[in-house]
């Protein structure tokens, strides 16, 4: 009775937060001691913002959003899906990975409909919807492709539809238009943009690109250089939604923001260099 | 165009190893021919022998058997390669254990099996099925092994983000990562299965083209050993054509590298 009227109460409380890091702490046991990545991180994430985490290369941006997902347990402290402490797979959210991670052995079609299937839906149904998936990321007529038939741009569109097929709750997103070519991610950014306004996700996306952090968020979180990153500055982005990506970029409260953030940031930078010229020396 | 030139050249090969075999075998030089057709025969002989053989329907029995124990051997050995390489890709544990006595294992000749099969399956056909499961096994075997294992950790995490159980991973990442890596060495492991089944022939039966062979060198028929050997070529060629249409049809999805070789 107790415990769960005070488990309601939090879990009010705790409605408009759809990801809390609480002083979440995650290190690897490696040969020759531990190597902690992250060092503390506290952040919120509210239901239906899209945050952006910006740092230097190795910071743990992705060990944060790893930690997100479930796939690594933080060492110290909690992660938080919706009030509920995460333990094991975070089962409300979606993942969109840096690197390829499509079933290279299905067809696009199948790749976005294996979403729905592994949930129990008919065959048929999730192979009409994961169509029509398919049709919103302008990918109708590659249905019957395999991934490797299918650009890196086609493919991360097909992984967006694998991912959003599902309907998660928050969206993690791990420099997914990292390996593309400028003109493609801008055009993915904006495909983002359109998807994501429909229906407001929660999104966590991680990213070593300003420009393109400060034009898709809500908000910037910027990290340490790492090991042993932390989170040093979290910025709101001032500027009016819906947003094309092109042009946003040339707003001046844009650059305003980015001259602001980049004055931190690349102090980091320079850190996470020194750092890695001492490693190797 | 640059197909049929290459088919000419191919045949041209034959052709020409054929001729310089017939002029060296039966054109006399001064008195003989340069090479004895008693221990080479000549192609006219080889040619009428094939042609006795399928005229006569007699090689038929020979070649169903000889299928028969490949293809069982085949079977066999891909099933129990499959069995136990997901079982030891999913349990480490036992895998390092068994380490050492699974090189061992696959580092024994062959051969020395042989005569215990024979004791043990007497001289029918599953003796020398069971020496092509020796062979057939351990390739099919390590390739499941290693596709299992070597599932990109990328496409692992993604599953499971995906909502996959256990039974799910199994079914649409590990088994099709294992197939794809037992099918790239298709053309391996049926060829073994033939071999082994050839050999088994070879040192003790009743039937088959390996017995056919060993029944013509025990009396000096030179071009029944011949003809055994192109008969046992082409059925080998056939199985590995059928094995190109399998593995073209199964490895739509690889990317060219696989189909370039074919």
């Amino acid at each position: 009775m107790e415990a769960s009227r005070s488990r309601q109460g939090r879990a009010a409380d705790a409605a408009a937060t759809a990801v809390r890091f609480d002083g979440a702490r995650v290190a690897f046991v490696m040969e020759g001691g531990t190597f902690t990545a992250v060092e503390r991180a506290d952040l919120a994430v509210g239901e239906g913002e899209f945050v952006s985490i910006v740092g230097p290369t190795g910071c743990g941006k992705s060990t944060l959003l790893n930690a997100a997902a479930g796939l690594l347990a933080p060492s110290a402290g909690k992660v938080e899906i919706f009030g509920e402490t995460l333990d094991g797979l975070n089962r409300q959210a979606g993942y969109l990975f840096q690197a390829d991670a499509l079933f290279p052995w299905k067809t696009a079609i199948d790749n976005v409909a294996i979403g729905l299937e592994v949930q129990g839906v008919a065959a048929d149904k999730a192979q009409a919807r994961a169509r029509d998936w398919l049709k919103r990321v302008g990918l109708a007529a590659f249905a019957d492709r395999y991934p490797h038939m299918l650009s890196g741009g086609q493919r991360k569109r097909v992984g967006l539809a694998q991912v959003l097929i599902r309907d998660p709750k928050i969206l993690l997103m791990d420099e997914p238009f990292g390996p593309l070519d400028a003109q493609t991610r801008q055009i993915m950014g904006n495909l983002l943009l359109d998807l994501w306004g429909a229906d407001r996700k929660a999104v966590l996306f991680v990213t070593h690109d300003l420009e393109e952090a400060i034009a898709l968020s809500d908000r910037v979180v910027i990290m340490s250089a790492g090991p042993a990153a932390r989170i040093i500055g979290d910025w709101r982005v001032p500027l009016a939604r819906p947003r094309d990506i092109g042009e946003v970029k040339l707003e001046k409260s844009f650059h305003e923001l980015h001259r602001e953030i980049w004055q931190m940031l690349k102090e980091e930078v320079l850190k996470g260099y020194a750092q890695a010229e001492e490693a190797k020396a | 165009m640059k197909r049929a030139k290459l088919l000419f050249l191919q045949v041209m090969v034959a052709v020409i190893v054929v001729v310089a075999w017939h002029l060296l075998t039966t054109v006399p030089v001064s008195g003989k021919p340069l090479v004895p057709p008693f221990f080479f025969s000549t192609p006219l002989d080889v040619a009428a022998r094939i042609h006795k053989w399928f005229a006569e329907g007699t090689i038929w029995r020979h070649l169903w058997i000889t299928l028969t124990e490949s293809a069982l051997a085949f079977v066999i050995g891909s099933v129990a390669g499959i069995l136990v390489g997901f079982w030891f890709a999913r349990q480490p544990m036992i895998a390092a254990v068994f380490d050492p006595y699974v090189k061992m294992a696959n580092a024994l000749p062959r051969i020395v099996l042989a005569p215990i099969f024979t004791l043990w399956f007497g001289l029918g056909i599953f003796s020398k099925v069971a020496l092509g499961v020796t062979l057939v096994f351990f390739i099919v075997f390590f390739n499941v092994y290693q596709g299992v294992r070597e599932v990109s950790p990328t496409v692992l995490a993604n599953a499971r983000m995906l909502g996959m159980s256990e039974r799910q991973l199994m079914r649409h990442v590990y088994w099709p990562s294992a197939l794809s890596w037992m099918f790239s060495s298709l053309h391996t492991s049926v060829g073994f299965a033939v071999v082994g089944a050839v050999v088994g022939e070879y040192l003790g039966s009743a039937a088959g083209l390996g017995y056919l062979i060993l029944q013509a060198e025990g009396t000096f028929d030179i071009a029944g050993v011949f003809a055994g050997m192109i008969v046992l070529a082409a059925f080998v060629i056939v199985i590995d054509m059928i094995v190109t249409l399998v593995e073209r049809r199964l490895l739509v999805w690889r990317p060219a590298a696989a189909q370039t070789s074919a």
